[in-house]
């Protein structure tokens, strides 16, 4: 095809003609083109089916308001569905195909919609559908999943990459129509740092679609010589291709903008940066949108509203039409006929409601042919251009909740209450119409932010441009139709539905919004809202004043999910963090887990076992036998200097601190303020003012804050502080009867003897001749066991050289899962007993609690409800049949009881098996549990499908009296 | 949103954990209060729709409590303060 609608003039590049393919045919553009231009270019009319009816659609405007011409853009994985042809910049191969239909988009077979339209009206989906109740899930939820939604998307995942980033600014100015260049001109002429943002790939707004004089040079060049000087003024980022999508707090707005969009090959750039953009002030400048008038069939391809028939003659150099009609209400539209018969296209009627004169329908299935006025004449027209005014776009300073208010003079809604903070308005957005007022009012704006942020006055005053005439009478619909009258053309909304949304009663714009989709498609609605606004005010007999109008929220065009997630997504979205023994690890057959953020190492694979099962019953059984070397470092480890170092972990563990031995360590309960245990871990004294903490591998993050505001908030002047060190130190248990004779070898003149160094002793010390270290003899094991810690550098050294040491007993890593089974045969609490809803009682620990201090939680664990005797109490489980593998999460019922919550007994928190006494074992939680050891009950799991018999017993299966540990 | 930190200057809220009401700092003493006393601290709260004393913890920062005099209703952010000078003002001491 050879561009057969293409006319002179224009601001495309003839001398850049680019290829690219339409639903598989490939035609012509020239750079500067968008997708929808080029298209018009060549003729081509229909571009898009219709959301609900597949009514045949095309072009209806020539910006980011477009509701018809949806597209799906590029191929593959990089395909985009919903994307408008209208901001589509041409590039060379640009590949773009229409959506929406089945078969060809000539033929499609939902067009069937169409006729059942009596059927489909507002609402539809809340009457119909409805019985036989059967059917929902069968038929008719399936047939509606496979009608709905626009575009498809390609099912992989996203290719491109998304940057996010901060700017900062004195003054924002959002859109460089005239009154953003003006007022983006006087702002850095004034010094001012300035960010002008603007949707559109060539700043200009409609100065580039108007044929206008600025400064006695046409718009567009007026336009592009203030672009210039602001490109060159080093206080200036102009931005481009960018959305200022939304306002948000403390003068904090949010931008996307399209980096490669443009560009057929990306070349691994980010597509899309989302900025930040911090400013002291913002000035809106964003225009107006134009809107239709509601006359029979009036969604037919080549009905176009009069200012995109406009841009598409003055920028684009493209014809919409051989012979044009014009339909308005208004001044601006009758412009449309003038700029028209400039270019010498064929005018066949201008039609203006202001005489008394209606188009009420149009003829032409796949795109119109001719237009039926009030009258009752045929005029032949192969393009219509409408105009039913312009609405201000008011979006932005909605988005904290301003409500526009209604102005007659402009028939159309202003920005009113109140603005977000900062935000002023100028230009068409402000209500501020004609050019020259529109110059003014931005230069007048940019002035004032200058003076109140204390910059200097700037030099110059505003271009000079005439004051075109934009009167206006309201016209909003041809009443008396036989012919549907579609208001929102996205959705599919028509008069008819209005009207029925208001006899069914949903009268307020809220509801009218919610019952018929009115505004609620990916364009919400920009050139339709305003629309149905004025015909629901009509059917009420109200004024629109008194309807008033629904708000905007962001974004103000549709942000990608990508753009939102910026780089933090796959492994970036929640980056691991690696022990110090990682690498070592790695080495040797680990298999990792997440903990956290962290990765640790689970459990490690030796040649010849067959399941995770084989490594971890061999490491347990290894720890209790020889030694074994597990890394702790994840648990959180929390420096605690200072005078009062002692009276503060007094007030913040639940048992008594004060009066640790230096050199000793002491297990520590923590209580919330309301009782409840929330962590626990061990604290070591290692002189009078210095106390080094462990916490939960989990709740690190958590105690440390707590830690601070008890510091800070509850005991301000406590000589106290406090320090996170969980990375400083690389820290491995280090267990089994074989551990002191390891450790006698590793750390450096220390005496390691029972007597010398106890259990719950603890010690700086070092190792392998001089390597700074930590040893604390503590077991979460119940052997024999110490853990140690060296500066974290020196954490890959020291598990190869603790191996190595322990070759002589055939040491053995452990990971998780085999320290899970120790503590689990020992008894001891871990995550799954200490939930955020487990009192110190029901853990066996109620003894710690001092009733002689303060602390935090201490007054409210004493409540009643709390210390019942009959309450939950952990106790040891095991099976009746020794070979039945126990279920975490099973209840507890008494033999003979209904399985239900009434009969409830309590439930199983934590399995493992044995090796160590050859069967699974169990914690969990039985109702006077301490009393019930050698009862046999029911563990019944409807989950797993398991109900068996198990013997109720101390939660100590091995080495209850504690003698290995203390050995 | 951004939080005019005493020390730092305006930071992003981003940078911060909020806790709640500023109250939290006014704990009664476990061992000279009555049991209702410490329940209410626990866990009564106003829920004002306008000015409203919260608790910020500069996580991502200088780990810093603050309190940050709020609008629930503009989100206007009237006045920061330290919540350990807020707390000896109050007269919270050791």
């Amino acid at each position: 095809m050879t561009q057969a609608m293409r006319i002179d003039g224009g601001m495309v590049d003839r001398s850049r003609t680019l290829s690219f393919s339409w639903n598989g045919r490939w035609m012509t553009g020239y750079h500067g083109d968008t997708l929808a231009s080029a298209l018009l270019a060549n003729g081509e009319r229909l571009v898009g089916r219709s959301f609900k009816y597949h009514r045949p659609r095309g072009i209806f405007t020539s910006g980011s308001e477009e509701p018809n011409a949806l597209v799906q853009l590029r191929e593959g994985a990089a395909q985009e569905p919903n994307t408008r042809a209208t901001t589509i910049e041409l590039f060379e191969g640009l590949n773009a195909t229409s959506q929406n239909h089945r078969g060809t988009l000539a033929f499609d077979l939902m067009a069937a919609n169409d006729l059942l339209s009596p059927f489909l009206s507002a609402g539809f989906y809340y009457k119909t559908f409805m019985w036989p109740k059967a059917f929902w899930e069968k038929l008719y939820e399936p047939l509606i999943r496979a009608s709905a939604g626009l575009g498809r998307l390609p099912m992989q995942p996203d290719p491109d990459v998304y940057d996010h980033g901060f700017l900062h600014c004195d003054l924002l100015v959002i859109g460089a129509g005239p009154a953003g260049l003006s007022a983006a001109l006087a702002a850095a002429r004034s010094g001012l740092r300035v960010i002008l943002a603007d949707e559109d790939f060539v700043p200009g707004g409609r100065l580039n679609a108007e044929t206008h004089e600025v400064d006695e040079q046409s718009g567009a060049d007026w336009a592009a010589a203030v672009t210039a000087e602001l490109a060159g003024n080093g206080n200036v980022r102009l931005m481009t291709r960018t959305t200022v999508y939304g306002a948000f707090d403390h003068g904090i707005y949010g931008a996307l903008e399209r980096r490669t969009d443009h560009l057929a090959d990306a070349e691994d750039r980010p597509r899309q940066v989302l900025w930040r953009i911090y400013s002291r002030r913002a000035l809106l400048a964003a225009g107006a949108t134009e809107r239709s008038i509601a006359f029979g069939n009036n969604d037919r391809p080549g009905i176009m509203l009069a200012g995109a028939v406009r841009a598409y003659v003055n920028r684009f150099g493209v014809a919409p039409g051989r012979n044009i009609a014009v339909f308005t209400n208004n001044d601006d539209g009758l412009r449309t006929a003038e700029d028209l018969s400039g270019k010498g296209i064929g005018i066949s009627a201008v039609v203006d409601t202001r005489q008394g004169n209606t188009v009420v329908d149009t003829i032409g299935r796949g795109g119109i042919r001719a237009i039926r006025l009030g009258d009752g004449r045929r005029v032949e027209a192969d393009c219509l251009a409408v105009s039913g005014g312009w609405s201000p776009n008011v979006h932005l300073t909605c988005h904290h909740r301003g409500r526009p208010v209604w102005n007659a003079d402009v028939v159309g809604f202003v920005p009113g209450g109140e603005l977000p903070p900062g935000m002023s308005v100028a230009g068409a957005a402000n209500g501020t119409m004609s050019l020259a007022a529109a110059i003014r009012e931005g230069h007048g704006a940019a002035v004032g932010i200058a003076e109140d942020l204390g910059a200097e006055r700037p030099p110059g005053t505003p271009a000079k441009a005439a004051d075109e005439s934009f009167a206006a009478a309201p016209f909003w619909q041809v009443t008396g139709l036989r012919k549907r009258a579609w208001v929102d053309l996205q959705n599919d909304v028509t008069t008819k539905d209005i009207r029925q949304s208001h006899q069914e009663g949903f009268r307020s714009v809220e509801h009218l919004k919610r019952y018929t989709t009115l505004g609620m498609a990916t364009d919400q609605g920009r050139t339709a809202n305003v629309l149905g606004l004025a015909l629901m005010a009509e059917s009420a007999g109200k004024s629109i004043e008194e309807t008033g109008t629904t708000i905007f929220r962001p974004p103000y065009t549709p942000v990608a999910i990508g753009a939102f997630a910026g780089r933090a997504r796959g492994k970036h979205f929640r980056p691991h963090r690696l022990t110090p023994s990682h690498k070592w690890a790695e080495e040797n057959g680990a298999d990792f887990m997440e903990a956290g953020m962290w990765l640790r190492a689970q459990w490690f694979k030796r040649p010849g076992e067959k399941g995770w099962r084989d490594s971890v019953d061999r490491e347990a059984s290894r720890v209790r036998k020889s030694v074994g070397i597990c890394d702790v470092t994840t648990l959180g480890k929390i420096d605690i200097q200072g005078r009062d170092a002692a009276e503060f972990l007094n007030r913040v563990y639940a048992n008594a601190f004060l009066k640790l031995p230096i050199g000793k360590v002491r297990y520590g309960l923590m209580l919330r303020e309301d009782g409840i245990c929330y962590d626990d871990g061990t604290t070591a004294r290692l002189s009078e003012s210095h106390f080094v903490m462990t916490t939960t591998t989990a709740n690190a993050v958590l105690v440390f804050r707590n830690l601070e505001f008890a510091r800070q908030c509850l005991w301000p002047d406590l000589d106290v502080h406090l320090i996170s060190t969980t990375d400083g130190w690389a820290q491995f248990a280090v267990a089994g009867p074989n551990s002191r004779a390891l450790l006698s070898k590793v750390v450096d003149d220390l005496d390691l003897s029972n007597d010398a160094f106890p259990f719950m002793a603890c010690a700086e010390c070092s190792v392998f001749g001089g390597t700074p270290a930590r040893l604390f003899r503590i077991s979460f094991s119940g052997e024999l066991a110490y853990e140690i810690a060296v500066p974290a550098r020196y954490g890959d050294s020291m598990i190869r050289a603790l191996m190595k040491a322990g070759e002589e007993f055939d040491a053995v890593p452990y990971g998780t899962e085999a320290l899970g089974v120790l503590r689990i045969e020992k008894g001891h609490v871990a995550g799954n007993e200490i939930t955020g809803q487990t009192t110190a009682r029901m853990l066996g620990l109620g003894g710690m609690l001092s009733r002689s201090k303060d602390a935090i939680g201490l007054k409210l664990s004493g409540r009643e409800a709390m210390n019942e005797d009959d309450g939950m109490r952990l106790a040891g489980f095991r099976p009746v049949d020794r070979s039945v593998i126990l279920t975490a999460g099973a209840h507890f019922l008494n033999p003979g009881d209904p399985a239900d919550m009434a009969h409830d007994q309590g439930w199983m928190t934590s399995v493992a098996y044995s090796p160590e006494l050859g069967t699974s074992v169990g914690l969990g939680f039985l109702k006077r549990g301490t009393d019930r050891i050698g009862e046999t009950i029911r563990a019944y799991s409807p989950v797993r499908d398991q109900d068996v018999l198990v013997e109720v017993c101390s939660p100590h299966h091995v080495d209850p009296d504690g003698v290995r540990q203390r050995g | 949103m951004i939080i005019n930190h005493p020390l730092l200057g305006p930071r992003d809220a981003a940078e911060f954990v909020v806790l709640g009401d500023a109250c939290l700092i006014d704990r009664p003493d476990g061992m000279n209060s009555a049991s209702e006393e410490m329940h209410d601290y626990a866990y009564v709260r106003d829920n004002p729709a306008g000015e409203h004393r919260e608790l910020w913890y500069h996580e991502q920062g200088d780990r810093s409590w603050l309190v940050v005099t709020r609008s629930t209703l503009t989100h206007d952010v009237i006045k920061v303060e330290l919540a350990r000078d807020v707390a000896r003002a109050r007269g919270r001491s050791r």
